[in-house]
């Protein structure tokens, strides 16, 4: 008869100890960062941050009602800006997401690495340092604005469209392509249907962040709510201040409820 | 009439799936291309229409020579191919009628097939075939809510709307029932009988092979090993293509198979009376 082990270990005794000492340095560098965290800090001011924070409240309660009539057209700004923004983001992202999926982009070599560059560049600027540089050139108002946030949005839509396109079914592709049909009725008849539902929830999906985010670029001079912020910030007026956050924050959740809703259906 | 002459497929891993293939397909016989896993026969069936590039060797699709065509004479040829997927290859979120009418493709502009306006003739031409393989109630449902059954219908269909003259089939029972495997063996048959149509159809069980195929080719490690009639796949030829297996037992096991199944319907039947 043959004897069989009756151990058995899940990980060799080196990985386990590489494991350990991965934790081990883990634990060294965040009391590293503690110690450097807190060598600058005013400990007086982290003491009395309790009783700051309770005086800005008090100031900032209650929201000022009889302000709400002035926002309606920022806050109708805001959301043009965020939806006119993802349309434009979404009419640039789409070629870029073709040229960037490596099933369909027509040179791999070249045109591949320039639309992964775009979609990178895009991604690692953030709309509000993209308004500051376009208030900057175009001056400010809506249009600066608009256009940041398509310009953002480009990586964001471009990425995840280009995986969905990856990822689609070799063997509906290949089944179309045998028909004889060309390459853009491959397109339309064996990719697109594919990607549709992907298509629709990442645009949705970034329609709702950009209401997020269109609700501040005022700060930088882009128009809209932020814009109100700013000008209820240099005067102290806490009030109005907390109204506009109420706004922003009912705004996003009603976007956010859209946003649900909408992917629930194509999904 | 296809001909191929010493094709040759070695991917770029170093594989070499065909080896040297020559053979010639007449009009109107159903060929059977049986053989192991990894034997080359998916890789014959996508050379002939160009799915995949053979390294080199000929094919000839009576008096056209189908290597080294370029894209738009490919695309040209490939409408007198039709083609039917193992797992069936119809694009799931489109409609029966859609993936259907995709057979037409090479026929019309991009305009007329973007906006799903294709002609009169190629309607009636799909709603006849629909009704051929009995999914005519199907026609506006879409692709995904069909069974395994009824995919591989309309995966018949769409390649029958091409008008092709020749067809060739990879694995069309792979993801199916015995049952079902059979009736849709059944209908291929028919359906090439009708137009006598050639068809080449590949296949990894046996039995249904022999009882379908009025000719079997046998691959293995991507030469041609055997060429004959179902009845000549003695057990020491399906030795020489699979390797050594007791074949009677396989054989024994079909029956089993069937017999369970048989069993099953009686009892399902007395079921619901």
């Amino acid at each position: 008869m043959t004897r069989f082990p009756d151990t058995w270990a899940f990980r060799s005794p080196r990985a386990r100890l590489a494991i350990w000492f991965g934790w081990l340095c883990l634990v060294a560098l965040f009391v590293y960062c503690w110690q450097v965290m807190t060598a600058n800090t005013i400990w007086m001011f982290i003491w009395d941050a309790p009783r700051q924070a309770a005086d800005i409240g008090e100031r900032m309660f209650p929201p000022r009602l009889s302000y709400l009539p002035e926002l309606l057209i920022p806050l109708w700004d805001t959301l043009n800006m965020a939806t006119l923004g993802t349309l434009l983001g979404v009419i640039l992202a789409v070629p870029i997401a073709f040229l960037a999926a490596r099933n369909t982009s027509p040179s791999v070599l070249i045109l591949r690495p320039i639309a992964l560059f775009i979609i990178v560049a895009s991604r690692s600027i953030n709309s509000l340092i993209w308004a500051l540089l376009l208030v900057a050139i175009l001056g400010p108002g809506l249009l600066a604005g608009i256009i940041a946030i398509g310009l953002r949005s480009i990586g964001f839509i471009g990425k995840l469209l280009y995986e969905a396109i990856e990822e689609t079914d070799i063997r509906q592709i290949e089944a179309v392509t045998a028909t004889g049909a060309c390459p853009a009725q491959v397109l339309n008849y064996g990719i697109i249907p594919q990607i549709l539902p992907a298509f629709w929830g990442i645009t949705v999906f970034r329609w709702d962040i950009n209401i997020r985010e269109s609700a501040i670029l005022g700060l930088v001079g882009a128009g809209g709510l932020g814009l109100k912020l700013q000008a209820s910030l240099n005067v102290l007026a806490w009030p109005q201040v907390t109204m506009i956050l109420v706004v922003i924050l009912a705004t996003v959740v009603l976007s956010e409820w859209i946003s649900a809703k909408v992917r629930q259906a194509i999904i | 009439m296809l001909t191929l002459t010493n094709l040759t497929k070695t991917y770029r891993t170093g594989d070499k799936a065909l080896a040297d293939v020559s053979l010639t397909f007449p009009k109107g016989q159903v060929v059977g291309l049986i053989g192991p896993s990894g034997a080359g026969k998916s890789t014959l069936i996508r050379c002939i229409n160009r799915l995949v590039e053979p390294t080199s060797g000929k094919i000839t699709l009576s008096g056209t020579e189908l290597t080294g065509l370029p894209p738009r004479a490919l695309r040209q040829q490939r409408r007198r191919i039709g083609m039917i997927f193992q797992e069936y290859a119809l694009v799931e979120r489109l409609t029966v009628m859609e993936n259907v009418l995709s057979g037409r493709l090479g026929y019309v502009s991009f305009l007329q097939s973007f906006t799903r306006r294709f002609p009169p003739a190629d309607i009636e031409r799909a709603y006849r075939l629909l009704d051929r393989v009995g999914l005519m109630e199907q026609a506006d449902k879409r692709a995904d809510a069909l069974s395994g059954g009824q995919r591989q219908r309309v995966g018949i269909a769409r390649a029958l709307s091409q008008e092709p003259e020749l067809l060739l089939v990879d694995e069309p029972t792979a993801s199916l029932d015995p049952k079902t495997s059979r009736q849709i063996m059944r209908l291929l048959i028919e359906i090439c009988a009708e137009r006598s149509l050639p068809a080449i159809v590949n296949i990894h069980d046996v039995p249904l092979a022999q009882q379908f195929m009025q000719r079997i080719i046998g691959l293995r490690a991507g030469r041609v090993v055997f060429d004959g009639p179902p009845e000549a796949l003695t057990e020491s030829v399906l030795t020489t293509i699979y390797g050594a297996e007791d074949w009677t037992a396989m054989r024994k096991d079909g029956e089993a198979d069937r017999a369970a199944e048989a069993e099953a319907v009686a009892r399902l039947a007395a079921l619901t009376a």
